[in-house]
Order: structure tokens, then sequence, then C-alpha cells
């Protein structure tokens, strides 16, 4: 697996795409952080960045890179190697790919700003570890639609549908059944909610840091419990970590019986 | 060598193949024949593990290739379609397939035969469908495995390099080698195969030699005999 | 006034030369603080040593000068209050007090001052007590450089550190108050000085102000109390350069305004506080200069607020900068700004060419469903506040910043 890793990795890091990745995060850095010189600005505004555009790059590259290295795919199918082996191998080289991408296009301009120095450093690891995650959940999920669609367009179409869904309409449903059932005690069935979308995850994690003082505002004791201690921040990685396990079974799972 | 007992697959509702029972013995040259669609790449990919079967067993080299992948290290596998990662190298493809598979020296001598060198720092993506064939050959053929699977290798050789193909698989017979190939080029398929399995609609219609499927068409040349068990069957 | 003042300190200071010092110690012929009290003459000074003194209901009642030295205890071993001051010109200087009892009938205090004038205490460190300095309708003392330090878990049976209650003129600073119910209580107290104190782990308010008019308080420190600093009933209050930070909860707040008139806030700081400021009944109030830092709502107005003016101030990442919950608005916000403003300025004049809108609509719908905080900042919520900022329906729609400014302002 590990080589199979190597090399879509390899593959990866000389497309043109990761290049593109890269650059846009740097741009993006050096833009909040040198014209508008506000680091605390700079990582709400890279918060807001990360929990929409971190999935649907995923999403997309995930999708594409498996129709496009079809070819390279059926060619290792016919060595002696594993399935899961094989796509796990091509997983994890898109994803930490991509992380990579976000970790040094952000990175780089954070630290060439004095990040070390400065106290936001843990808010923005905090960051940049939300946003490693939300690339390895996205690209699982990516990968499993596209294992499950032989055809390339309806693979995309799934792809953007999925984003869509998670990253506004849940939300969307979300707030609508928070409002109509709001005479019932909610406090539960929010953070279930909460839970169940990998975006939405994510984005309490980063609340937890940056808007800690509004969340406590809320009477619920279960609220409570959630954002005032350390169990928030612990339920949430462990959430996360069962978002990235669930889809990297079902693709080990699905590669199993998948005929090429 | 391989044995295959009622194999079954269907795409979906398309029943592709219906209990297929077939073994190839040790040594030889084994042609897998039909018409489009009945089935052959199927079969040939079902013993790769690449198709996963609905139904039946299927062992190489005795060894049941259900949820296995070593035996393919016996198998020599040229496909169909010789398409290859666009941006990695020649040179950079043979690295890494031997870095997958293990070292050889073979590739050198085959680079050789089928004049590669001029290419092997060209893209992939940037070959033409010959040469990539040609590259193709000499993955499959690096390696010294007991069975060597060629799935339609003649698809856009020249002459030169043809024969070059033709030398390759008798050398490799010679050496004791069991040998698969799907061809459509009988010309190709009569010149080389000592026995042949032909396909229809998922089952084994014949399995013999080549004068057998003669005398039991009674047809005077290979072509006419495949040609007349289509006609008939259509009838 | 200030003749009869200077007066009076002439008299003092004649009183003064032919003043005795009785010193108490476990060794001196002068065993108890009681005795030495009993023994002085009028403007004597009492000097206690080192040692523990295990004493309690120590009155003055005449006008003496207390010094400890080296921080002798007084210990009241829970059986009551510890000292009361009854009488004019009395200075309680370096004691440290601790073990006042706790009653539910009675509100002892370490150190009570009584229907006195010119008192000054000053540097006593008190611990384990259930009210800490108690100024009772007393008028014109010092209450400096004392540390107050409770241990109160519950509201019902702890009392206040610094209490004033009907009394006038009064100075409180360099105080350190924690731990107890509030940190300083002022009831009918008018034309005080609250300066440069820290109050902070109280269990209720840091400051709290009741029906005191007139009244100054500046440089404080409000830190992680039950609800923050509150400010009720009063008028003409002058709150300047305080820092509120990190009052966490459900009805915690920086500062509470109820029902206060012609007050100005200039110059505070208020960090981190689930809100900044929340205002009721309040009107005709200035706000100024003031910086609002990731509060969770910066200044939420309840109601029956006029005429208030919001100008020059910093909000700085604030879950929400304003909430309202009504579509009326009679308040001005001019000439602030707020980092969440996404306009231009074309002509660079450091003002933005589009006004700014505070209210977002998402307010509204925590305000009405509290459990969608958890959307806060997703997506969808973004959008929705963007159409209510293009067109607004639930946000009263004169409520804008016509001169939002496009940089930090620093004073």
């Amino acid at each position: 697996m590990l080589k199979i890793l190597k090399y879509s990795f390899y593959d990866l890091m000389r497309s043109r795409w990761s290049y593109v990745y890269l650059a846009f995060y740097l741009l993006l850095g050096i833009v909040l952080l040198f014209l508008n010189n506000d680091l605390s600005k700079a990582v709400i505004t890279l918060m807001n960045v990360i929990i929409v555009l971190v999935p649907l790059i995923g999403t997309i590259f995930g999708v594409m890179y498996y129709y496009n290295s079809k070819e390279f795919t059926e060619l290792l199918l016919a060595q002696p190697l594993k399935r899961s082996s094989i796509f796990l191998g091509q997983y994890l080289g898109v994803a930490i790919s991509l992380s990579m991408s976000l970790i040094l296009g952000l990175g780089i301009p954070f630290i060439l700003y004095g990040l070390f120095k400065s106290s936001a450093i843990w808010d923005f690891s905090l960051l940049l570890i939300t946003g490693a995650f939300l690339t390895f959940i996205f690209t699982a999920l990516a990968f499993n639609i596209a294992l499950s669609n032989e055809n390339k367009i309806k693979g995309f179409g799934y792809a953007i549908l999925l984003w869509l869904f998670l990253a506004i309409i849940y939300d969307g449903i979300f707030l609508m059944s928070l409002i109509i059932f709001e005479d019932y005690p909610l406090d539960k069935l929010s953070l279930v909610g909460t839970m169940l979308n990998p975006i939405d995850l994510s984005r309490t994690l980063i609340l937890l840091k940056l808007d800690i003082s509004a969340l406590l505002g809320y009477t619920g004791a279960i609220f409570k419990k959630f954002f005032g201690t350390n169990y928030g921040l612990i339920i949430s990685f462990i959430a996360l970590a069962i978002w990235v396990i669930l889809p990297i079974f079902r693709i080990v799972k699905k590669s199993r019986k998948k005929d090429f | 060598m391989v044995s295959i007992q009622n194999l079954h697959k269907k795409f979906n509702k398309n029943v592709v193949l219906s209990g297929v029972d077939l073994t190839i013995n040790e040594g030889g040259i084994f042609a897998v024949l039909g018409p489009n669609g009945s089935g052959k790449t199927t079969l040939i990919k079902s013993i790769l593990g690449m198709v996963i079967p609905n139904k039946g067993d299927i062992s190489v080299l005795g060894e049941n290739i259900k949820n296995n992948s070593k035996y393919r290290h016996k198998i020599d596998y040229l496909p169909q379609i010789a398409n290859f990662p666009n941006n990695l190298k020649v040179k950079e493809l043979i690295k890494m397939i031997k870095d997958l598979r293990g070292n050889t020296e073979a590739d050198k001598h085959l680079i050789e035969v089928f004049t590669l060198e001029p290419f092997l720092d060209k893209k992939l993506g940037n070959l033409s469908g010959g040469t990539k064939q040609k590259v193709n050959i000499v993955l499959a053929f690096m390696f010294d495995s007991p069975l060597i699977i060629l799935d339609e290798p003649t698809t856009g050789l020249d002459p030169i390099s043809l024969i070059r193909l033709k030398e390759l698989i008798q050398t490799e017979k010679a050496n004791g080698k069991t040998i698969i190939i799907t061809s459509h080029i009988m010309s190709f398929v009569e010149e080389v195969s000592d026995e042949i399995v032909f396909l229809l609609e998922g089952k084994i219609y014949f399995k013999g030699s080549i004068s057998e499927l003669k005398t039991k068409t009674n047809q005077p040349d290979f072509e006419h005999a495949i040609a007349s068990i289509l006609t008939n069957n259509h009838a | 006034m200030k003749k009869h003042f200077v007066f009076l300190l002439a008299i003092l200071m004649a009183c003064l030369n032919n003043a005795q010092n009785i010193e108490v110690c476990s060794t001196c012929p002068v065993t108890t603080l009681k005795s030495a009290i009993n023994q002085a003459k009028d403007f004597d000074t009492i000097i206690v040593k080192k040692g523990t003194y295990k004493e309690h209901d120590i009155v003055i009642d005449k006008p003496l000068t207390v010094v400890g030295k080296n921080y002798p205890i007084i210990d009241g071993e829970l059986k009551g209050e510890i000292i009361t001051i009854t009488s004019d010109n009395v200075t309680v200087d370096g004691l440290f007090i601790i073990n006042v009892g706790t009653s539910y009938t009675e509100d002892y205090a370490a150190l009570r001052v009584r229907k006195s004038k010119h008192f000054e205490i000053k540097n006593l460190v008190l611990e384990k007590l259930f009210f800490g300095i108690y100024i009772e309708k007393s008028n014109h003392g010092k209450i400096f450089h004392n540390k107050i330090i409770g241990d109160a878990v519950e509201e019902y049976n702890s009392g206040n550190g610094i209490q004033l209650w009907y009394s006038n003129h009064i100075e409180v600073e360099h105080n350190h108050v924690q731990n107890v119910r509030d940190g300083i209580y002022l009831e009918f107290a008018d034309n005080c000085l609250i300066k440069n104190n820290i109050s902070t782990n109280n269990l209720r308010y840091g400051l709290h102000f009741m029906f005191s008019n007139d009244d100054i308080y500046q440089d404080n420190t409000f830190e992680n109390n039950g609800a923050g600093v509150a400010v009720m009933f009063s008028k003409k209050i002058k709150m300047y350069n305080n820092i509120f930070r990190e009052n966490w909860g459900t009805a915690s707040y920086g500062m509470l305004l109820k029902e206060i008139n012609d007050a100005e806030i200039i110059g505070n700081t208020f960090t981190e506080n689930t809100i900044g400021i929340n205002i009721e009944g309040s009107n005709r109030i200035v706000y100024k200069n003031n910086n609002f830092e990731n509060n969770g709502w910066a200044i939420k107005v309840r109601g029956a607020c006029y005429t208030n003016s919001f100008t020059e101030n910093n909000f700085l990442y604030n879950s929400f900068d304003i909430a309202y919950n009504s579509k009326v608005n009679d308040n001005v916000f001019d000439k602030n700004y707020w980092s969440n403003y996404t306009g231009y300025d074309l002509n660079k004049d450091g003002i933005g060419d589009v006004p700014y809108r505070p209210v977002k609509l998402f307010s509204y719908i925590v305000n009405r469903t509290p459990e969608t905080i958890i959307l806060l900042r997703s997506l969808f919520i973004d959008i929705i506040d963007f159409s209510e900022k293009v067109s607004p329906v639930f946000t009263p729609d004169n409520l804008l910043d016509n001169n939002p400014l496009t940089k930090r302002i620093i004073w």
C-alpha cells in the first residue's frame, strides 16, 4: 500500500492541479495577512474558507482523480497487489497531497507573518487540523461515489450534490427543524444533528475556539457540558475520526466486490 | 495450470458467462476465441481476479484465487487497451512496475527488441497507440512467470514488431510456459496456438485443436470454420 | 466645607502630637485589642504586633488609629462580627482578619463602619469572611489597598466584599476582591469613586450598583464573575477605562445596565464576555471609545432604550455585534469600527462607503430558538444574513452605522 501511496502521491505532486491548489492557498494566506494586517480577522476568514472550500475541493478532486487514474488502477489490478491496498493507497495519496497543499499553502504565509510569536497559533493549528480532517473525509466520500458510479458525469453530479447538501441544504433543514420543534428541549438533538454532518462538526470545533463566549450563553446542561469542558473537543474529534473511518471502510468493502 | 468450474458472471442483468468449465494444462499456447461480447475478456479478467464471479471457482496453479492476490505473482498480463497514467515517463513506469513486482533485468533486452530506447524519457501521454502497445508488451514479458495472459496482443503493432512478438511468444513456449491469448486476428491465432477454446453466449462451444475444429465444421481453413460456427448458430 | 475640613485637620494634628502609642502583643502589658481600645484616649495609636488575637465584637468607639505590624491575625473564630467602628476619624491599617461568623439574620462583617465620618481603612487582608468591609450610613471615607479573599460557594449564605449602604463620598481604591458574592456593592451611595480595583471570580457581580447616583468608577478590572457588573436604577454614573473580561454564562455579561440614565461609558474594554453590555430601559447614555472584543454579543438591547449614542467604538470579532429585540430604533450608531464590515472605501477617507448593519437576522433566530446558536457561522446562515442585509425585513431598517470606519480606532 505504501508503494501505491508513493506513486499516487508523486503522480499528484507533479500534476498541475496540486500546484493550483497550493498557489491558491498561498495567495489567500498572503492576501489575508499582509493586506489586512489582522491575524484574528484572517483566522476567521480562513475558517469560512476552510469549512466551505476544503470539502468542495476534496470531493471534486477525489472524484476527478479516481476517474482520471482508471488506467493506472487497471494496470495495478493486474499486478500481484491487494485490491484494498490499491484503493487505499490511491485514496491516501490524494488526501495527503491535498492536505499538504492546504497546510503548506496556509502555513508558509502565516509563518512568514510571525505566527509562532502570536497567541493565534492554537486557533490556527486547530484550523489546519480541521481542514486536514475535512480533506480526508470528503476525499473518502468522493472515492465512494466514484467507486459506485461507472459514469463519470453521474459521479461528478453526485459529488457536487453531496457537497451542496452537507454545506448548505443540511443546515437549512436543521435550522427549520429546530425552529419547528422549538417547544421541546433541543440541546441533545442539535448536538446530534451536528455530529451527523462533518462540515457542521468541524464548524463546531472552530466555534469552540472562536465563539465560546456566545455558546455559553445557552442554558441547556448538555450544551454546557459539551462546550464548557474539553468534552466537546474530544467528542468532536472522535466523531471526525469516525467520519474518516466509515467511508474508508466502505472503500475497502466496495473495492473488493467491484469488477474492472 | 488453470482450472475453472461452473463460472457464472452477469453485469447487472446482462449475463456474460453462464457455467464455464475449463481446464488449461501446463505448457503450450491456448487461444480464447469468440465473437464480440462473448465473454472472452471477462473470462480472462476473472482469472486475473479483476472481475469477481457471481458463482464458480477458479484456481491457478492449484491455488484458489478468491480473496487472494499472491497468485498473481505467477501471471504476466497484457491488458487489451494499453492505457497508462499520462504524466508518467516510460522509464518511470517500468521502474514502478519493477518496484511493485520485484526486480528483473529482462526489460533491457525487450526494450532493445522493440526499439523503445528513444521513447524512454517521453511521457506516456505523448506516445502513439503502437508504441504504447510495445511498452505494454515489455511490461508483460519482463517477468519470468509460468503463466502469460495476452489480451489482443497484436493491436496497433507494425509488421516488424508483430514478428518480434511472435518470436517472443515462441521462445516463451519453448521455455515451458503456459500462454493464454485472445485475438481477432485469425491468422495470428492459427499460426501460434496449440489449442483453442471457442466461447459463444457465455458458454464454451468448442475446445480442442484447430484441426479438430476444421473436421468438426467440415471447413478447409480455420477462418471459415469459425465463420461457419457463427452463421450456423445464428441461423 | 473645605474650611471646615482644614480646621478639622488642624485639630487632628494637634491631637496627634499629644497622642500616645499603645502596643498590643502576647507578652506586652496589653494583650488584646479590646483592652487596648478600652485604655486608649482619643487620637491614640494602637500598634498591634505580630501574633494571633482571638477576638470578635471589637468596637472602636473613639477616634483611634489601629495599626498592625507584620499583619497580626485577628481571628473571629466564626463567632460573629469582628471589628465595628462607630466613631469618626478612625483609621484601621494592616490587619489580617479571618473567620467572620455566618448568619442568616445578621450581616456580620469583618469590619463595619457605622454612622461615622472620615474613616480610613487600608492594607487589610480579609479571609474566611461573610461580609468583608461594610460601610453603613457613613460618609467621607477611604477604603484603600485591601485584599479580600472569600470562599463563597452559594449566593444565599455568602456576603459581599465591600458594601456601601447609604454612604456618600467614599473612595474605594486599589482593592482586590475575589470569591465573594458581590465584589463591590453600592446601595444608596452617591458621589463615590471606585478606582483601580480588581474584582474577580465572584459568585454574582464584580460590581453592583443600586440606587446610587453621580458615582465614578474607572480603571477597574472585572474578570470571570458570575454575572459581571450590574448597574441598576442609578443616574449620572461615569464609567471610564474599566476592563470587563471572561464573564461567561447563561445570564452573564460584562455589564448589565438597567434603568440607567445619563451615564457616560467611555474607554472601557469588554473582552470575551457572553454579553458585553446588556441594556434595558436605559436612556441618554454615551458610549464612546470602548473596545468590544471576542464577545458572544457585544451589545444586547432589550428594549425601552432611547437616545443612546454609540460612537467611535471598536467592535472586534464578536459573534454578534448588536442584538435587538424590537423593530424600533431610537439610538445612534456612528463612526464605529466593525471588524465584520465588508464594504469598501473608494475615496480613501477612512470611512466605508456603504453603511454597516450591525444587527443580523440570525441574532433574531437565536433569540427565538436558542439552540440554533449551534449553526453560527454556517454557510446557510451567512446566506440568510446576507439577504436580510440587502433587504431588511426583521431588523430595524434605520439601525445602521452610516459612517463605519475602515480602520480600528486607536485613542
